[in-house]
């Protein structure tokens, strides 16, 4: 049975995901911090993106860097490691957007030997907040046929 | 917060499913139109439109205002629906993720 991922837009530039996952914390941290665990779950297959490489220092200070083969052309996502707290918490940057990447804060709190992780997003502003996952899905897709109807010729 | 998207999404869908309605926003995208006027147009009885407006109103696509005798209706405001579109998306990226990450840590325990 799948727990429920709860999503909730806390202000113009903040945005708070929580979910309980089934094991204690410093087996979710483990797959937060080891490259090879890593890589095995943060990519959505839906995003078809195919990840070619995953280097990850964590500690304070320390990059990580993910490289994706999307199409024909290659991107990375990367940026540095804030705090690190083991088994409890982490701080990181999103620099692949210049400026308007988001300050990541994630935590790990322990319930009856499962992990409540809440992540917590920061954009630089609201219209940097709104660009992000611009192109991710087809909604937008609906939307934009809305746009069409509601706009005059 | 995803429960109310949700809702919203299926008021917007709703809403949509229906010519009338649809034609209400195309006009209502060239000018705004009071109710009496939406119903001379499309042919109704006004208690038909306002109805039909009433459902608009509810799913955040149109908007009212009276001012003395008259009710103006213009288009709502979409930064609603964008968004719930936008929480939509980073629902589905999170719970794939996380999704992901039961199964991975299944297998380390």
């Amino acid at each position: 049975m799948k727990n429920p991922t709860s999503v909730e837009r806390k202000s113009d530039r903040e945005v708070v995901i929580t979910r309980l996952v089934n094991a204690p914390p410093h087996v979710v941290y483990q797959a937060w911090t080891r490259a090879e665990l890593f890589r095995k779950w943060w990519v959505p297959k839906s995003a078809q993106l195919n990840l070619l490489s995953c280097e990850m220092d964590v500690r304070v200070g320390g990059g990580y860097r993910l490289v994706f083969k999307f199409q024909d052309s290659e991107m990375a996502f990367f940026g540095t490691y804030r705090e690190v707290a083991p088994n409890q918490r982490l701080v990181w940057t999103n620099d692949e957007a210049g400026d308007a990447g988001q300050i990541s804060t994630v935590t790990f709190e322990e319930k009856s030997g499962r992990t409540l992780v809440v992540m917590h997003e920061l954009y630089p502003s609201k219209e940097a907040l709104e660009a992000a996952l611009g192109s991710y899905d087809g909604m937008s897709e609906s939307f934009d046929q809305l746009e069409e109807l509601v706009t005059p010729d | 917060m995803v429960q109310y998207s949700h809702s919203r999404f299926d008021a917007s869908f709703a809403a949509l499913s229906d010519v009338t309605r649809r034609g209400v926003l195309e006009q209502l995208g060239r000018e705004d139109a009071s109710i009496t006027d939406l119903a001379r147009k499309f042919r109704m009885t006004l208690t038909g439109m306002k109805k039909h407006i009433h459902i608009l109103e509810q799913a955040g696509l149109v908007a009212t205002e009276k001012v003395g005798r008259v009710r103006t209706c213009r288009l709502g405001h979409r930064q609603l629906e964008q968004e719930a579109a936008w929480i939509q998306k980073y629902q589905q990226l999170w719970s794939e993720r996380f999704d992901a990450l039961d199964k991975l840590v299944e297998e380390l325990q």
